[in-house]
């Protein structure tokens, strides 16, 4: 029975990962590997005057301590990933004496166990002038940066600000979104080993022609003379997008003592050697007629970076082209601070930048004496305002209807403090989802065997989601296979290369090209071919330029669709209904029900696609309820880098996640219709349960996450 | 890590310098962080001492029964559920597992100054460097018990129904074993942060008694937090109550999360001796048990939320059935 596109299946990988054959990055065994360990900077900003390392040296066992003191140019500068590079952050440690950032790597220590080098870093002493930093907004000494100053193009049509002025019905309102580390459960480990001049890596990555490329110019080497091997990913969430700078380090390490070198960083060394989800501050304006048409939208938001790149997430750019409005005006702004720089983190601009404006648009529902559901069906479009793009398909209106519906949204009484159960306080509340649809340049390598079996083969990644089922599922359909007869191979920077997982491309990527292999191995055996048939692939997708295939084997993405680009907008969408219950006298928030209707294109795989959007909502719910790294002002250091205090939710705080998927056909996004869904679960959650806790409490959270303090008033 | 000697414990007392390691729960993660650099471990754990036994005088307890087997423990849920669920709510399934009673109680602080050598200063980790806590990230420490040079928030749950139900513990050392009262194991940081308990060098606990009584089968542990499950107390209260109809016969109350140490309050306790339980004096209780409470900035909404706990635990035990 051949499988293909929708059929319900297990994880291929599966049982490997259940059972322990997964091999994640530091699980492989290096032979003679000498074991590294990290000592990060106790202060974010000044200089480091000494070290007094002879203690650490008598270490038994200690191979050498690495410092800007020896290590001083062996890493090359590079380009910011965001100005056609590859680094996430172009600070490069040990390789002067200036502290940029709490936790910055100071010194790497290599020995022969991993226990000796941890107690000789621990026996290191670091002379440090330090300066007062800034940690953060309200700190002095921050540098505020209009992001269009670095290139960002702040979306506007009509005139906002007069609309505003003139409209019937107005809310204006302040919003923030905390600081919030990826912590995938995979650290941020590396393997690196030298032979015959060529370099091996061993590491998790979600772009693995990305990393081959960027270490080969950081170390100054022959991208060739890289290997990168990342079959298994335990967690990316947009960590292992561009490169750290650990690596180089690792790498050049392991160059000089003529011995692979490993390095597992702790937990807390995770919250600074690698990006994060910088803090946010935002501000909404929102005015409608009488009758619920938004008549201006304003947004203006803030975000942290740091003191030398330009990171910054921009989700104005989704959030004014999502209703129908005649009058917008938007407007980001960067500021630097003396921290790490920030990057992707799973729905890097809508998580924070959908969270002001689905809680403005519950506002301004209010302010309407409007139903939520309604006001968002009323401002519904086919066409982004902005440009005036067509959305190849859009049906959040039918998300919204199959939501309300199957949550019983009618049952819903409108004033707040107007349900309650026993001792706690019960509200309800939605908002809309909606994540731009990306795809991006791919190759393949698709074997069909004389045995009926087939072998795909590309360098795209599964970072747990599901992209190795998906992938095999679209090799099934293509040549009319059992999965169980297909074997798939990722992760590898020898195979063909495929974008980033980033961006939720991977599927619509991967797959369009793979249907491309196989449609040839087809025809060829259609023309009598006998035995192996072995076809590589390329797919530009439309709209983006031919010379992106050479690109992207430089390593460098060519990612297209979404809002901005071409002749029309593509993006998936949906409605999340959630249910809170606040103590009435303790104030805890507890979230029984969660519910998200989508419509998301072709759905190729769906039990995984099911497992992403719950971990989405899941997910929706921690960044709204739990996860927020705390930063000493003082000293611009993260005080809870470990699992115990950086909370996420745990089981007993997820109850019941539904998901709904919408039929949906969308030819004009790409030739299958795939749209993506690893990230469009989360988008909107948290302004879902802020708006319960509003309709529960009348208390309206504006700033994230919702905590009992606030609710206590 | 720095090294250090280990052996297996044939029994106390040990020299002064040796560190009792059970579950380890505590310990080695301190000893990886570089927090605490013992030179000899001594295993406690071929030591037995994990009795759990309920008869006539109480309940008595092993420091080496582990937290899971005691809070799954159907006679100590029954007859004694303060104890049971203050045990079952705190942590992780998997440290309960691990986590002895015996070390629970000695479980150190979680105050971030304390955790990370990196931080210059912390009074309790290097005495005399100053406190970090107080003017900074401080929302989970304490606000009673605090001096000038400390705040640190006492972590866990076992010790406020210990603490609340008058319970006595048992040790071992070079003079031989003595009792005291559980309430006097624990100091207040005062000037000496660093000094925690009233444990002799080389002593061992090896047990804990927790005496029958009329209030401990109407007894119960509320803990508030940020998540359902496996996070520290913003507040909480172990209350045990000794009802003849609807008037407080005895009251015995435990707050954690709001203080240095596992803290009773005893003036909550006078306050509603002989009084009806209802809402109004519950919250006259509470406000008494906060009277001196001092907050530092970020935790300045602990007493309101210590009242307000300590107010619905005082309402759920009184509806209970005892």
């Amino acid at each position: 029975m051949p499988d293909g596109f929708g059929t319900d299946h297990q994880r291929i990988d599966g049982r490997a990962k259940v059972t322990g054959g997964a091999r994640y990055a530091s699980d492989v065994v290096v032979g003679n590997v000498a074991h590294a360990w990290l000592v990060t900077s106790a202060i974010a900003r000044g200089r480091i005057t000494g070290f007094e390392d002879a203690e650490a040296r008598a270490v038994p066992g200690v191979l050498e301590v690495f410092t800007h003191r020896n290590m001083q140019g062996a890493v090359a500068e590079t380009e910011f990933f965001a100005k056609g590079g590859y680094v996430g952050s172009t600070i490069r440690p040990l390789e002067s004496d200036q502290v940029w950032h709490a936790g910055q790597i100071v010194a790497l220590v290599v020995a022969d166990t991993l226990e000796a080098a941890r107690e000789a870093a621990q026996r290191l002493r670091v002379r440090y002038a330090e300066e007062a930093p800034a940690a953060g907004f309200d700190a002095a000494g921050v540098e505020v940066v209009a992001a269009s100053d670095a290139g960002f193009e702040d979306a506007g049509v009509g005139d906002a600000d007069s609309a505003f002025a003139a409209a019937a019905v107005k809310v204006e309102a302040s919003y923030s979104t905390p600081t919030q580390h990826h912590n995938p459960i995979e650290l941020f480990t590396t393997t690196a080993s030298w032979a015959g001049g060529k370099l091996t890596l061993h590491e998790g990555s979600q772009f693995v022609h990305g990393l081959k490329h960027g270490i080969a110019a950081q170390l100054r080497i022959d991208p060739a003379d890289v290997h990168v091997v990342s079959p298994f990913i335990g967690g990316a969430f947009g960590a292992r997008g561009s490169i750290t700078q650990r690596t180089a380090l690792v790498a050049e390490a392991a160059r000089r003592l003529g011995r692979p070198v490993k390095l597992v960083p702790t937990r807390a060394q995770g919250f600074t050697i690698a990006t994060y989800r910088a803090e946010t501050r935002q501000q909404v304006k929102l005015a409608a007629s009488r009758d619920g048409r938004l008549q201006a939208l304003v947004h203006e938001g803030w975000e942290v970076t740091s003191r030398p790149d330009a990171y910054k997430v921009g989700g104005t750019a989704t959030t004014s082209r999502i209703y129908a409005c005649p009058n917008v005006r938007t407007k980001v702004h960067m500021v630097h601070a003396d921290r790490n720089t920030p990057g992707f983190m799973r729905s890097p601009p809508e998580l924070p930048y959908m969270f002001a404006l689905e809680s403005a648009m519950d506002e301004l529902a209010y302010a309407l004496d409007m139903d939520p559901v309604q006001l968002r069906r009323i401002n519904d479009t086919q066409r982004e305002p902005i440009k005036g793009l067509p959305y190849s398909s859009r049906n959040l209106v039918g998300c919204l209807d199959a939501g309300a519906r199957a949550f019983g949204w009618e049952r819903r009484s409108p004033a707040p403090r107007s349900m309650r159960d026993g001792e706690w306080q019960v509200g309800w509340g939605v908002a809309t989802s909606i994540y731009p649809a990306h795809i991006g340049t791919a190759t393949a390598r698709v074997t069909l065997l004389p045995d009926g079996r087939a072998r795909v083969q590309t360098a795209a990644h599964d970072v747990g989601t599901g992209a190795y089922t998906a992938i095999g599922l679209a090799a099934a359909e293509g040549l009319g296979l059992a999965l169980e007869r297909i074997v798939v191979e990722l992760g590898d920077s020898d195979l063909p290369p495929a974008p980033v997982a980033g961006g939720s491309n991977t599927t619509a990527s991967v797959c369009n090209v793979v249907i491309k292999a196989c449609e040839e191995i087809r025809a060829r055996r259609a023309q009598g071919q006998q035995g192996a048939i072995e076809v590589y692939a390329e797919n530009v997708p439309e709209g983006l330029p031919p010379d992106s295939i050479g690109k992207l084997y430089q390593g460098r993405n060519a990612l297209g669709g979404g809002l901005e680009g071409g002749k029309q907008a593509m993006a998936a969408f949906g409605a999340i209904f959630l249910e809170v219950r606040v103590h009435d006298r303790t104030r805890e928030v507890r979230v029984p029900r969660v519910l998200g209707a989508f419509a998301a294109g072709r759905i190729v795989s769906p039990r995984q696609a099911r497992s992403q959007l719950t971990g989405g909502l899941i997910w929706g719910i921690g960044a709204a309820l739990h996860e927020q790294t705390e930063i000493d002002p003082r000293s611009a250091r993260y005080m809870n880098d470990n699992m115990a205090e950086y909370l996420v939710p745990v089981n007993a705080d997820i109850r019941q996640v539904e998901v709904l998927l919408l039929d949906e056909q969308d030819t004009q996004a790409n030739p299958l219709g795939i749209k993506g869904i690893g990230e469009l679960g989360n988008v909107g959650t948290n302004a879902a349960l802020a708006n319960a806790v509003f309709h529960a409490t009348g208390t309206r959270p504006r700033d994230l996450p919702v905590r009992i303090e606030h609710l206590m008033a | 890590m720095r090294p250090f000697s280990y052996d297996r414990a044939a029994g106390a007392p040990g020299d002064a310098g040796t560190t009792w390691l059970a579950g380890g729960t505590t310990l080695l993660d301190l000893m990886k962080l570089d927090v605490m650099r013992p030179e000899r471990l001594a295993d406690i754990n071929g030591l037995g001492l994990a009795e759990v036994r309920l008869d006539a005088q109480g309940l008595h307890l092993g420091a080496l029964a582990r937290m899971a087997e005691v809070a799954g423990n159907a006679e100590v849920q029954r007859h004694f559920p303060v104890v049971a669920q203050s045990l079952a709510l705190a942590a992780s399934q998997q440290l309960r597992n691990m986590a002895s009673l015996g070390g629970n109680v000695l479980q150190r602080t979680r105050c971030p100054y304390f955790r990370d050598p990196s931080h210059a200063a912390c009074n309790k980790r290097n005495p005399g460097s100053g406190c970090g806590a107080m003017d900074g990230a401080n929302r989970l420490q304490a606000v009673l018990g605090t001096s000038d040079a400390c705040i640190a928030a006492y972590p866990g749950d076992f010790a406020q129904a210990l603490v609340a139900l008058d319970a006595e513990v048992t040790l071992r050392g070079a003079a031989g074993e003595r009792r005291m009262r559980f309430a006097d194991l624990h100091v207040q940081p005062g000037t000496t942060p660093e000094r925690e308990t009233t444990l002799r060098p080389g002593e061992l606990i090896t047990g804990f008694t927790v005496p029958a009584g009329p209030w401990a089968a109407r007894s119960l542990y509320l803990k508030v937090r940020d998540r359902e499950s496996y996070a520290f107390a913003l507040a909480s209260a172990a209350v045990a109550l000794d009802l003849d109809g609807k008037v407080v016969r005895e009251a015995r109350i435990a707050l954690g999360g709001v203080a240095t140490v596992p803290w009773r309050a005893a003036e909550a306790e006078a306050d509603l001796r002989g009084k009806v339980l209802d809402e109004a004096s519950a919250t006259r209780a509470a406000e008494a048990a906060f009277a001196a409470a001092r907050t530092h900035g970020e935790n300045a909404f602990k007493p309101e939320l210590g009242r307000r706990t300590l107010v619905r635990a005082l309402l759920l035990a009184k509806r209970m059935e005892a």
